[in-house]
């Protein structure tokens, strides 16, 4: 697979999980590809936890940007139906059970579906932002994310970085596979016909049970 | 009816060395009139507790976008925020130790400011739970509740909340535009001293009461934006 059809391939299969009438946060980078890859009956509301439910994209030159923003503080707007409320109604509906999937980055998974996506002490200290609050309150959490980082597993046995939150991933989506957490493990169930469970294996530091339904990722 | 006054006015009026929240998400709902002024002032030794310490290159062509203005003057000596990544001179000040940063979930973070603005003893949230968030000195202790573990945050007070206000009465009452509400709402509540900058300084009456965002009531001083900017 060549390095740039990576994260459309991921944000592709990502699509795949979400249903029509989903209220839905994206993270910042290739979460944000997913939308475009959803089949056109299937409509989803997007949450910007700055404050906007039914987001839009940058509106062109209709941009305000000293009034509408994104969570990542790019130029915005929102869309027939949406509203624009506050931080405090924006995280009582992540936290409350509000919002059915987030979908976020990662550095570190480990096999308890703990996730460290935030710090790096020493190095990279941006900040949690709004990720905790994601990740403990939506319904479902998607990991998207290249499946090494410069060659080195991403999905451990135990995180070695800060946590962003404990036992809070449902599924882990790369270009090598489709891994779901569940209370006995990480489990294997789709597969990138390009590569074998042995290249799967390797380049995954936690232990993985393989599916017997296991399918080819497309 | 509020004083308005002159953006000088409310420069004079924070002392230095203040606790000032300040509203706003990436500079988006910042005081940018009072900002300037409080750049150019000189004053300083200022814990600010704000979401972010907004970016640089701000979309109105100015080099350090509002709250971040503060930080290039090293004018922060302490910083409260959830996110800090997108105003690199925060960690380069950081890295320097001489500026503070406390990070906490944005969640919580919000609801801390809500709970200092209403009178509440703190937030029991299950955010940050089994996370270093623990170690922050704003967390009073873990707490379970029927099997369930939460984090009880401390509530969040300030000395001085500026507020940006799209439209502004007389009254103090404030409607807001686009997503510029985001922390303003909640930071209007939790200061002693609340000065809110007004984009549209408006007659009574403009803002319907169904429409008020913030009550008048919790305003002490208004600043023409139209005229500060």
């Amino acid at each position: 697979m060549n390095r740039e059809e990576i994260k459309p391939f991921i944000a592709k299969r990502v699509a795949k999980e979400l249903h029509d009438g989903d209220v839905v946060n994206l993270g910042i980078g290739l979460p944000t590809m997913v939308p475009a890859f959803l089949p056109e009956n299937v409509h989803v509301t997007l949450h910007a936890e700055n404050g906007i439910i039914h987001a839009g994209g940058h509106p062109g030159e209709e941009a305000e940007p000293a009034y509408v923003v994104d969570a990542g503080g790019k130029p915005a707007s929102v869309q027939t139906g949406g509203a624009f409320i506050d931080s405090s109604v924006s995280f009582s509906l992540i936290r409350g059970g509000h919002i059915d999937c987030t979908v976020l980055g990662a550095l570190e998974v480990d096999e308890k579906g703990n996730l460290s996506n935030w710090i790096i002490p020493g190095k990279i200290v941006p900040g949690m932002g709004g990720a905790m609050d994601l990740v403990i309150g939506a319904k479902k959490v998607i990991v998207a994310m290249e499946h090494t980082a410069k060659g080195r597993p991403k999905i451990l046995k135990q995180c070695t970085l800060p946590y962003t939150a404990v036992n809070c991933v449902d599924l882990i989506v790369t270009e090598m596979c489709v891994i779901r957490v569940t209370d006995g493990g990480l489990v294997l169930e789709e597969i990138n016909p390009e590569f074998t469970v042995a290249d799967v294996t390797a380049a995954t530091e936690a232990e993985l049970t393989v599916s017997p339904n296991l399918k080819p990722m497309a | 009816m509020k004083r308005v006054i002159a953006v000088q006015d409310a420069v004079a009026m924070i002392p230095e060395g203040a606790t000032i929240m300040i509203g706003g998400f990436m500079g988006c709902g910042n005081t940018h009139g009072i900002l300037d002024a409080l750049a150019r002032s000189g004053k300083g030794g200022f814990t600010v507790i704000c979401n972010d310490g907004a970016m640089l290159q701000g979309p109105d062509g100015s080099e350090c976008y509002g709250v971040a203005k503060l930080i290039r003057n090293r004018q922060v000596k302490r910083l409260i925020a959830t996110h800090v990544g997108l105003n690199p001179e925060v960690a380069q000040q950081m890295n320097e130790g001489t500026l503070q940063v406390d990070l906490l979930p944005q969640g919580s973070f919000v609801e801390m400011i809500r709970a200092g603005g209403a009178g509440l003893g703190g937030v029991l949230t299950p955010t940050g739970f089994s996370t270093i968030v623990e170690d922050s000195e704003f967390v009073h202790s873990v707490v379970d509740v029927d099997g369930k573990s939460y984090l009880l945050m401390r509530p969040l007070h300030a000395d001085v909340a500026l507020i940006s206000g799209y439209e502004v009465d007389h009254y103090g009452n404030i409607w807001y535009k686009g997503t510029t509400r985001n922390f303003n709402q909640v930071m209007a509540m939790a200061a002693d001293l609340v000065i809110v900058e007004a984009d549209n300084l408006v007659e009574a009456g403009t803002i319907k009461p169904e429409n008020v965002m913030t009550p008048g009531i919790v305003v002490d001083f208004i600043v023409d934006g139209g005229e500060a900017l």
